[in-house]
């Protein structure tokens, strides 16, 4: 009950500036993964410094939610179903960190064929991500209304997954030049870039569940 | 002091009313843990002091004018007969209400003293016990639809909403103090007021009468009440009823908090009497049932899916069976504390033992008087059949009353035996119900303890195997370990044979000797570096440490396969020296490569790199 007016304040404005972070953590993902895949190394060395940044702003923030929510007991009953909610947000921001660096340390070849077709399966799949955060948004004001802003996440998970199945096919079945540590490189390289769609997908799940219970 | 005795019972009615009402307000608030029990409690203990003392009066008169008990004794007895309902019925878990009980144990004081029960005093007290939990319920379902579309047209951020909700319910708990104070105050002290007259107590901004100080003190056991005991009963009867959400919360205690007030504003009826419309009657109302009104009110409002409807049920045995049960005891202990104490209860009864002073002193004053006076006036003396009549007429004018008095007695008793007979089926039917719970429980736990057993069996199971599978693992290490001895010995055997041979060689002067000689050495050297045991020996141990491999080449992915071929080795707790025999390379190269690793894989200089590769 010490949560006073002013501190509640302080956390509607961490928990959008720590979705707004993840936000723009994807964002740079996409850009990152473009420039890699353009030969870009300058605006890709820039990229994978942004997201370093910004996924290290979003865990302290998390951090600083979740003791909040403890230690005020705010919205006793549905506590622990929003602080998975955030991490699993948090998640999202994590994973695409992992998968620029993975871009820097492996080096993957990209052969010229198939560059549209990552670019595509990374434009398609941080959008099933970008359409969640309006979402996450909506359910702190309007529980109500979440269920009908996830449609086009589900729809462009399904998409990505459609891209990149397209890929492995064509890598295996198609790319004779390549060697086979190389489509198999690749076929993992797809499937980083397909995860983002997976996990937001995993917390639009989480999301329309916990909208339903909130509007109850 | 003799006084804090006989308010005692009223004192510990006025502590249980503090342990079990306040859950009714703080209980969803504490349970859900949306307010700290602290806070709860004194918020509550204060407003339901000031409730008491501020507008306690209103319910209290009504009370009294059911039945103005005069001595302390018998108030002392109508208290306790009250509490010691509430309490035995708390304990066989059946519904009960300190208003119902107190109203009960005051119609019991009623029938022992003689003292005709006000009926349209009754019927408003009983009215009020209907109706207060349907108005709860239609409150309840009104401000609910408020909420409702408030929270639905403000979008608010549902941290805000949480806020708002929370210093919501302290309000509408506050309110609910006060409300619970000014009504509920009548049962704890409302029958010691016509029993006890305190001086008033004069602070010159502020006056404090009799019955103030008693309400205060009432408050004070109320608080007490909530502070030592409610605290148990918030945490675990907090969402019992129904489960309620925290808007449903504030709608249900904001509801019970109205109904309270409204039947003890002494102000609001007087507002209503000043526009034309009926008095309100100022009653003390159950809370619990108000409650249970307004859940139902919501219950229905959202479908009535969720409604157990017994409860109603239980509700209206609690109506008939609380007062009844008061009453009967009360009429007891009043017998009791009248005729073994020697106490003064009050109204017209005096000791057992004389019926004829029971009869004279049963006439009324002005009718004795009057008879006086027919004597006099010489119309005994005069005529018999005048007096006889006169007499009879008396006679039948002074007994018409009580005639009609043992009809309603016989009607009385005949109720009670039938209530009698209902209570006791319905707690046969309880205790039956409870027999079948129990046996249920049983036989649940009876499958948990199988259950378990299996559980506990699988367990020991799967540590035998695990028995077995390190036996076979320690096995399978001495087997590496002998086998990498084995190696080790063959190489050394062999490099002391090439050394020998490279002495022979050196000595020799013959050309074909010499040729042959060399031929051997090649052939050793040959067999020291393609060497077929050692590589069915790697093969062995990369295939008997696969998870060890995998598990640090996923810790450490810049490993490469010579160093991870080293770190099984050192896993077998091989010496360099034995290392650089299964690896034909030289002890100083392992000593090499055993730096290069502890520095890859991080190890602190405290720590051995063997330790750190077996504890991996």
């Amino acid at each position: 009950m010490s949560l006073l007016y002013k501190n509640v304040k302080q956390l509607v404005f961490d928990i959008d500036e720590f979705i707004d972070t993840v936000e723009q953590g994807v964002l740079v993902f996409k850009e990152g993964v473009t420039n890699y895949i353009n030969g870009d190394k300058a605006s890709f060395a820039d990229k994978i410094e942004r997201i370093n940044r910004l996924e290290a702003v979003a865990d302290k923030l998390q951090r600083k939610i979740d003791d909040e929510f403890y230690r005020h007991s705010i919205l006793p009953q549905n506590a622990g179903d929003i602080e998975s909610m955030i991490d699993k947000i948090d998640e999202i921001i994590d994973i695409a960190k992992d998968n620029l660096y993975q871009f820097d340390d492996e080096l993957p070849y990209i052969p010229n064929e198939l560059t549209n077709d990552f670019i595509r399966l990374t434009d398609t799949s941080t959008e099933a991500a970008l359409y969640l955060f309006p979402a996450v948004r909506t359910f702190f004001r309007e529980p109500v209304k979440v269920k009908e802003m996830l449609s086009k996440v589900y729809f462009y998970e399904k998409e990505a997954d459609k891209i990149s199945r397209n890929i492995k096919r064509r890598l295996f079945h198609e790319m004779k030049d390549l060697e086979l540590s190389q489509k198999m490189h690749l076929r993992y390289f797809a499937l980083h870039i397909e995860t983002i769609s997976d996990k937001a997908e995993c917390l639009a799940d989480t999301l329309s569940i916990l909208a339903l219970k909130m509007s109850i | 002091m003799i006084i804090l005795f006989y308010l005692s019972s009223g004192l510990f009615l006025g502590w249980s009313l503090g342990a079990n009402d306040a859950a009714n307000i703080f209980g969803t608030a504490v349970g859900t843990k949306m307010i700290r029990f602290k806070t709860a409690a004194i918020t509550a203990s204060i407003f339901v002091i000031l409730g008491a003392v501020i507008q306690g009066a209103g319910a209290s008169n009504t009370l009294g004018q059911l039945g103005s008990i005069s001595t302390l004794a018998a108030a002392f007895t109508v208290a306790l007969s009250a509490a010691l309902t509430v309490y035995w019925m708390t304990r066989l878990k059946l519904p009960v209400s300190t208003s119902q009980s107190i109203v009960g144990a005051i119609i019991g004081w009623n029938f022992y003293t003689n003292n005709p029960t006000d009926l349209h005093t009754l019927t408003k007290i009983v009215t009020t016990w209907i109706s207060g939990p349907i108005l709860g319920g239609i409150s309840a379902v009104l401000l609910f639809m408020l909420v409702k579309r408030i929270s639905k047209k403000t979008k608010l951020h549902l941290l805000y909403r949480d806020s708002f909700i929370r210093y919501g319910l302290l309000l509408v708990g506050a309110f609910g103090a006060y409300s619970l104070g000014a009504n509920n105050i009548a049962n704890v002290m409302g029958v010691f007021t016509g029993a006890v007259d305190l001086p008033v107590i004069d602070l010159g901004f502020i006056q404090f009468d009799s019955t103030q100080q008693l309400f205060f003190i009432g408050g004070i056991a109320i608080a007490i009440g909530i502070f030592t005991y409610s605290r148990h009963v918030m945490a675990t009867v907090g969402n019992a009823l129904m489960p309620l959400t925290s808007e449903a919360a504030i709608v249900v205690v904001l509801s019970q908090a109205l109904v309270l007030f409204i039947f003890s504003s002494q102000g609001l009826s007087d507002a209503f009497q000043s526009i034309g419309l009926p008095a309100i009657p100022l009653v003390p109302v159950s809370s619990s049932q108000i409650i249970i009104g307004s859940i139902i009110g919501i219950g229905l409002y959202k479908g009535g899916k969720e409604i157990k409807y017994n409860i109603l049920g239980s509700i209206s045995l609690g109506w008939v069976a609380t007062p009844l049960i008061a009453g009967i005891l009360a009429f007891f202990m009043l017998f009791f504390v009248n005729n073994v104490f020697k106490q003064d209860v009050g109204g017209d009864r005096v000791l057992i033992g004389s019926p004829e002073i029971i009869v004279i002193d049963s006439i009324d004053s002005t009718e004795y008087l009057l008879l006086e006076e027919f004597q006099d006036t010489s119309a005994l003396q005069q005529t018999d059949t005048i007096y006889t009549s006169a007499l009879q007429q008396l006679n039948e004018e002074k007994y018409a009353p009580e005639k009609t008095y043992s009809l309603f007695f016989k009607i009385m008793i005949i109720v009670l035996l039938i209530t009698i007979l209902v209570l006791l089926y319905y707690l046969w039917n309880r205790h039956q119900k409870f027999r079948l719970l129990k046996l249920q429980i049983k036989s649940v736990e009876h499958k948990y303890l199988l259950k378990i057993e299996n559980l506990e069996r699988s367990i020991k199971d799967k540590i035998h195997h695990h028995d077995d599978l390190g036996k076979e693992l320690k096995f399978r290490q001495n087997e590496m370990v002998t086998m990498a001895i084995s190696i080790i010995h063959k190489n050394e055997f062999l490099n002391d044979l090439k050394s020998e041979v490279a002495k022979i060689k050196s000595g020799a002067k013959d050309y074909d000797t010499r040729l042959e000689l060399n031929k051997l050495s090649l052939m050793i050297t040959q067999d020291l570096s393609i060497d077929r045991d050692r590589e069915k020996f790697q093969m062995h141990i990369s295939e008997q440490n696969s998870n060890f491999i995998h598990r640090i080449s996923e810790a450490f992915p810049s490993m490469t396969g010579n160093e991870k071929r080293l770190a099984v080795l050192l896993r077998l707790n091989l010496s360099s020296k034995e290392i650089a025999s299964i690896l034909n390379i030289s002890p100083k190269s392992v000593e090499m490569n055993r730096y290069r690793l502890r520095k890859k894989l991080k190890v602190e200089p405290k720590v051995g790199l063997n330790d750190f590769i077996r504890g991996f």
